[in-house]
């Protein structure tokens, strides 16, 4: 068979969706989306109160789209033109909540065995056995979900949703709350479990660091809309709206006027708010002298104690610092040059510098470091 | 201590009656989104309030050989259902309907809506989901609608004597016998009967109450 014949073959879900009407209009719907969801890891990314939870509750079939379709490989599980609403036990999509939603009076592998009803008990067991190991969680088979720990349960509630092999994945911030390391043990886990069944998996977060982890695919949805689909990097790092620039890590989000525009060089200077701070920004469809919105993750930006010089970093700023605040394996430092920036900055360095609130620094930041805002 | 033995007997009957019809009008009345939602909440909780007399005279009006019910139940059995057991079931039923069906519904609602979405995406329907999760999970209540049922028509009164009269060994229970040792002023017999029941019913809620301590605790635990 001829791979172009295995792409169209390759289970996909798609869903055009329109829920929540508030006011008459074209557009008013509160939700308003159409995605396509390819196997694999494709992560849907937004602020709380975006829309994802509602997005994933209608394509697990617990809410009800107002308008839309709903396809998995081709199968139609809803569609409001023909009045087609397959009932969500019916749809086989798995769905693991933030909450996990374990059954508290039944052991890991009665949890684990209560979607296979339509199997005979020895096959049964031998599926809740083989899942159990996959998801390293075989020693909790008779423990309840209350004596069980975080990430444990993670791991359940993920054998749960997938021992029945369901078509489609839907996570909803199931690793809330692990540390990293946890996580990463996880989803590995979940990997390569997809290595094999190759499966669609929509995975909801509004965490930055989860979208670097997991990222193949990323869905930012803002306000009940699709902002921008891609890769992580074309998605999140040229972000178009200011809610979206702060829930993905730009802890800096300056406004400027801009000064003077460099086309050949593809740059133009503006000044930072009402300060005396110029700095040279990408250049932007944007006149002389309007307003435009700046984003600096504060990662991006290099800390200084002598003023540098020969650098390739075009933009140099004098500044103090007024707080030093030791947050986990980060310092985070506020430096004031006219206008606050937030700098992330190591342990080791803060040792390095010996730097302390009140000590005179320069900050560093490259041109390209800085993200204009819509 | 044949009225004793009666009331025991009625209240079995009501509590096991209740449980089966309380059961389905609960799971309506906590899941069901319907707007008028609260004219059937306010039926199951009128006996509460209304007097049992009041209850009762209807009761007995609807069951007398005139009545929709009396009529009906001569066509069936041949003989009316006024001062007669069944006809005291009937009334007791309608009467303990509340005690039966709030608990159920109580505990029908705090059961976490997130298991039944997750019941749902596991391809569970309704009834599955009933028996498997929301029933378990519910189970205290379920006790507390059965012991409180009991309990309350183990101790009623207006009802019985306005339904069923005093007929000894059909409808004469052990609040009506009571009620006629005072009446003769035979007062050692009417604390005897009182005392017994006093006794039945704590031992009873108390059993009750301890279960739910110890056995359904450790689940419920988050």
């Amino acid at each position: 068979m001829d791979p172009v014949g295995c792409e169209v073959n390759a289970t996909m879900l798609t869903a055009r969706i329109r829920k929540g009407r508030h006011s008459a209009g074209p557009s008013s719907f509160a939700l308003d989306v159409s995605i396509e969801v390819s196997p694999g890891v494709t992560i849907l990314f937004g602020p709380s109160g975006a829309g994802k939870s509602t997005l994933l509750d209608c394509i697990a079939g617990l809410a009800r789209p107002d308008e839309g379709q709903i396809t998995v490989d081709g199968e139609v599980l809803f569609d409001s033109a023909r009045g087609i609403h397959v009932p969500a036990p019916k749809r086989r999509t798995a769905y693991v909540f933030q909450t996990l939603a374990l059954f508290p009076h039944l052991s890991a592998e009665e949890n684990v065995a209560y979607g296979l009803k339509d199997f005979q008990e020895k096959e049964r067991r031998e599926k809740v056995e083989a899942i159990l190991k996959a998801f390293r969680v075989e020693k909790l088979r008779k423990q309840r979900p209350g004596g069980i720990s975080g990430g444990e349960k993670q791991r359940i509630a993920l054998a749960r949703s997938l021992v029945s092999e369901p078509r489609v994945l839907l996570l909803d911030e199931p690793l809330t709350g692990l540390d990293a390391e946890l996580k990463a043990a996880i989803v590995d886990d979940l990997r390569a479990w997809n290595a094999a069944k190759g499966i669609p998996i929509l995975y909801v977060t509004h965490s930055r660091e989860e979208v670097d982890a997991l990222g193949e695919r990323v869905i930012a949805l803002d306000n009940g809309r699709v902002r921008s689909a891609g890769a992580p990097m074309d998605v999140l790092d040229a972000p178009r709206r200011t809610k979206l620039a702060q829930a993905a890590g730009f802890e800096n989000l300056l406004s400027a006027t801009v000064l003077d525009l460099r086309e050949g060089d593809g740059v133009m200077r503006v000044r930072l708010e009402e300060s005396t701070c110029e700095i040279e920004v990408p250049l932007g469809y944007v006149a002389v002298g309007s307003r435009v919105r700046v984003a600096v993750r504060a990662g991006d930006i290099l800390l200084a104690t002598e003023r540098p010089h020969r650098l390739s970093a075009r933009n140099v700023m004098e500044g103090r610092i007024v707080s030093l605040e030791q947050r986990g394996m980060m310092a985070i430092a506020r430096v004031d040059c006219g206008v606050a920036f937030i700098v992330h900055i190591t342990p080791g360095a803060v040792r390095a510098l010996e730097l302390t609130a009140g000590l005179r620094v320069w900050l560093v930041l490259k041109t390209h470091s800085c993200h204009l805002v819509e | 201590m044949e009225a004793l033995w009666l009331s025991m007997k009625l209240a079995a009957c009501v509590a096991v009656i209740l449980l089966v019809i309380g059961t389905p009008v609960a799971y309506w009345l906590a899941y069901s989104n319907w707007r008028g939602k609260f004219l059937l909440e306010s039926m199951v909780a009128l006996p509460l309030v209304l007097p049992p007399t009041v209850l009762g005279f209807y009761a007995l009006i609807a069951m007398g050989p005139r009545g929709p019910l009396g009529k009906l139940w001569i066509a069936l059995f041949g003989h009316g259902l006024a001062f007669t057991f069944s006809g005291l079931i009937l009334a007791s039923v309608l009467y303990s309907f509340p005690f039966a069906v709030q608990p159920l519904v109580a505990s029908f609602e705090g059961v976490d809506r997130k298991l039944l979405d997750a019941s749902a995406v596991l391809g569970a329907g309704g009834l599955r989901t009933f028996w498997r999760v929301i029933l378990p999970l519910s189970l205290p209540g379920v006790v507390a609608a059965a012991v409180l049922s009991f309990a309350h028509t183990l101790g009623e009164f207006g009802v019985v004597l306005m339904v069923g009269g005093n007929l000894a060994g059909v409808t004469r229970t052990v609040s009506v016998d009571i009620y006629d040792h005072v009446q003769s002023l035979e007062y050692g017999a009417a604390n005897r009967m009182a005392l017994l029941l006093l006794a039945i019913s704590f031992a009873v809620l108390s059993a009750v109450y301890a279960v739910n301590r110890r056995v359904w605790t450790p689940w419920a635990a988050k």
